[in-house]
């Protein structure tokens, strides 16, 4: 399992773990999936027997065809699906147990950026961002402060006042990362968070995740990107027709480049000429 | 509290976007507290007058004037005996002038009894008989004049000179009153009704159009109550605008119509009519509970959340 791979690697080197991994022996996973599948009503087995482990700090990818289950397995982990088979863990408690009234704790502990965005139309891109914050109460100057904090990041800085419908689909993409983020949940799943982008703004959307991954975050990742998956070298989970088919931590893994180092690698080798934003 | 302020916010957005409905049910609130206003204190003053026609209600015994104390004394004891008699008040002439010389006093008119020829007085005495139940009043007159030989109706005794039964005045007053209120109540209750419904349509308007946006809601971890509130607080607003409008109203028409009014039609400025403060305390409190529950019934039903 990658957790053996990346800690032994760490104590080979006689280095120091990152805080946010020292916790990772006494708890539990942050993400258990246990045997899961999902058919939806009609017959449509879109999981089967789907078994992973996701620790707390990790970056990972989840990939595969269209149609393979992936949407559906980020649904499970928000319950905003329930799973026909099987236990979905969160933090070690299976969230099927969670009393309806607890489901908005779940979900304000776990960012997530929607396929289709699911942003509210009436508010503008500020308000976007900070009705995730107002849902968990936080104060104004806690807003004031935070939200263009979150904006800066994704480039949406001087967009502010628009509304959604007067953004492009790549901005609209990235409004949704900032509202997922900004209350700096424990666990961010992204789905398809660079699908609509071009490479600059990819890698772009790519080096705030992983700066977010940084920070204790632990970030899941679904993407058709290959190219992006490839030169990332973070954990891969690959499903296929709702089977794990694939899991491994590719290449050179190291916890230890810098968030710049790391762009300036992935542009490097991407391609990409200059800073996106 | 900046809670709160956010949630009025968001109900005021709301309103914003779609106005129509809203007007609807601002309209239907203001029209409904505005009969309201209007059938509480007329309510409040047909209740003062039944009440006091109901105290006069009684037999009236009238007495000629050549009896004598024993007669009387003897007919006060036979009426106490008779069934479903509470109380029996003994009005001498010179009572009766007293309380007719108090009535013109308390009425600002001129003492007309000081104009009776020779100061005679020309009230006769009387037995005052309250029935310890209204509808005993009957069988109380039937044993005061019981039907004599030839079938007409004989007094029991010979110092009677007439039995008034005040209850065919007050009966007709009473029904009058009594249906006139009922016909009042049901057409504010049909009103309330209607508001309910209107303002529960505006709330489902409302949820209808942000279906989405509540589902969306819920994803980024809006608890019930944190997306219930808006629309509580939209209904609110609705309520609170149409029962000030109605209240405002209210007002200058008490100027403009019903205090020019007051000092000939006694009907309206009664002292049983309650105070306009009170009342349009009441009429507020009525418009923000009828929004609310019309909205929170919606929200039970149209808002799965
Ligand atoms: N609500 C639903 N009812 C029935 N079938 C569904 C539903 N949602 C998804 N499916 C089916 O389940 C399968 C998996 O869907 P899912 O959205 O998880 O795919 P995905 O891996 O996210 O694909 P993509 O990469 O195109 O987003 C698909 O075949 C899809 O048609
Ligand atoms: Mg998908």
């Amino acid at each position: 399992m990658a957790r053996h791979q990346t800690s032994a690697l760490l104590r080979e080197r006689g280095q120091r773990r990152p805080e946010h991994l020292t916790e990772r022996r006494a708890r539990p996973p942050i993400v258990e999936l246990r045997k899961v599948g999902k058919v939806y009503p009609g017959g449509h087995v879109a999981l089967e027997r789907v078994s992973l482990r996701v620790d707390r700090g990790e970056f990972v990818f989840l990939v595969g065809p269209t149609g393979c289950g992936k949407s559906t397995l980020i649904k499970l982990l928000i319950r905003e699906l329930e799973p026909t088979q099987g236990e979905v863990l969160i933090a070690g408690r299976d969230i099927a147990t969670l009393p309806d009234k607890r489901i908005p704790h779940l979900r304000r502990r776990i960012g997530t950026v929607f396929q289709d965005f699911k942003l509210l139309p009436s508010r503008t891109v500020y308000d976007n961002v900070a009705y995730a914050l107002q849902v968990i109460g936080a104060s104004r100057a806690e807003i004031r402060s935070k939200v263009p904090d979150a904006l800066r990041l994704v480039g949406l800085a001087d967009k502010t006042g628009n509304y959604p419908d007067q953004l492009s689909g790549g901005e609209q993409q990235r409004l949704s990362v900032a509202r997922a983020f900004v209350n700096h949940p424990p666990l961010l799943l992204a789905d398809e968070p660079t699908g609509n982008l071009d490479p600059a703004t990819s890698v772009g959307i790519m080096q705030t995740l992983y700066r977010i991954n940084k920070t204790g975050t632990t970030v899941v990742v679904v993407t058709h990107d290959r190219e992006m998956v490839d030169k990332m070298r973070r954990r891969v989970i690959a499903l296929e027709a709702g089977h794990v088919v694939r899991d491994q931590a590719a290449g050179r893994y190291t916890d230890e480049e810098s968030t710049r180092e790391f762009a300036a690698r992935l542009r490097d080798e991407m391609g990409v000429e200059d800073e996106a934003y | 509290m900046s809670r709160v302020l956010f949630f009025i916010g968001e109900g005021l957005r709301a309103l914003r976007r779609s106005a129509a409905p809203g007007v609807a049910s601002i309209v239907t609130v203001a029209v409904t507290v505005l009969l309201l206003g209007v059938l509480i204190p007329v309510l409040q003053t047909t209740g003062g007058k039944t009440d006091e026609v109901r105290d006069q209600v009684g037999l009236n015994t009238f007495l000629y004037d050549d009896a004598t104390p024993e007669e009387i004394a003897a007919l006060e004891t036979e009426i106490q005996g008779i069934a479903h008699v509470e109380s029996v008040e003994f009005i001498s002439k010179a009572r009766a002038l007293e309380i007719l010389r108090d009535r013109l006093e308390a009425e600002d008119k001129a003492d007309l009894t000081e104009q009776l020829p020779g100061a005679r007085n020309p009230l006769p005495a009387s037995f005052k008989i309250k029935p310890d139940n209204l509808d005993n009043l009957e069988s109380i007159r039937s044993a005061l004049t019981p039907p004599g030989a030839a079938g007409t109706p004989e007094p029991i005794s010979p110092i009677i000179e007439e039995v008034v039964d005040s209850r065919d005045e007050a009966s007709s007053i009473r029904t009058v009153t009594g249906a006139v209120k009922w016909f009042l109540i049901v057409i504010a209750a049909l009103l309330v009704i209607a508001s309910l419904l209107l303002v529960g349509n505006t709330i489902r308007l409302s949820i209808y159009a942000r279906r989405r946006e509540v589902e969306v809601m819920q994803l980024v971890g809006a608890t019930n109550w944190f997306i219930r509130w808006p629309f509580m607080v939209e209904g609110l607003i609705c309520g609170f605008i149409g029962g000030a409008i109605a209240v405002a109203i209210l007002f200058l028409g008490k100027e403009a119509v019903v205090d020019p009014l007051a000092d000939s039609v006694n009907l309206i400025s009664g002292e049983e009519t309650i105070a306009f403060a009170k009342l349009v305390l009441v009429l507020l409190g009525v418009a923000m509970a009828v929004s609310a529950i019309g909205s929170g019934i919606t929200l039970r039903r149209f808002l799965r959340v």
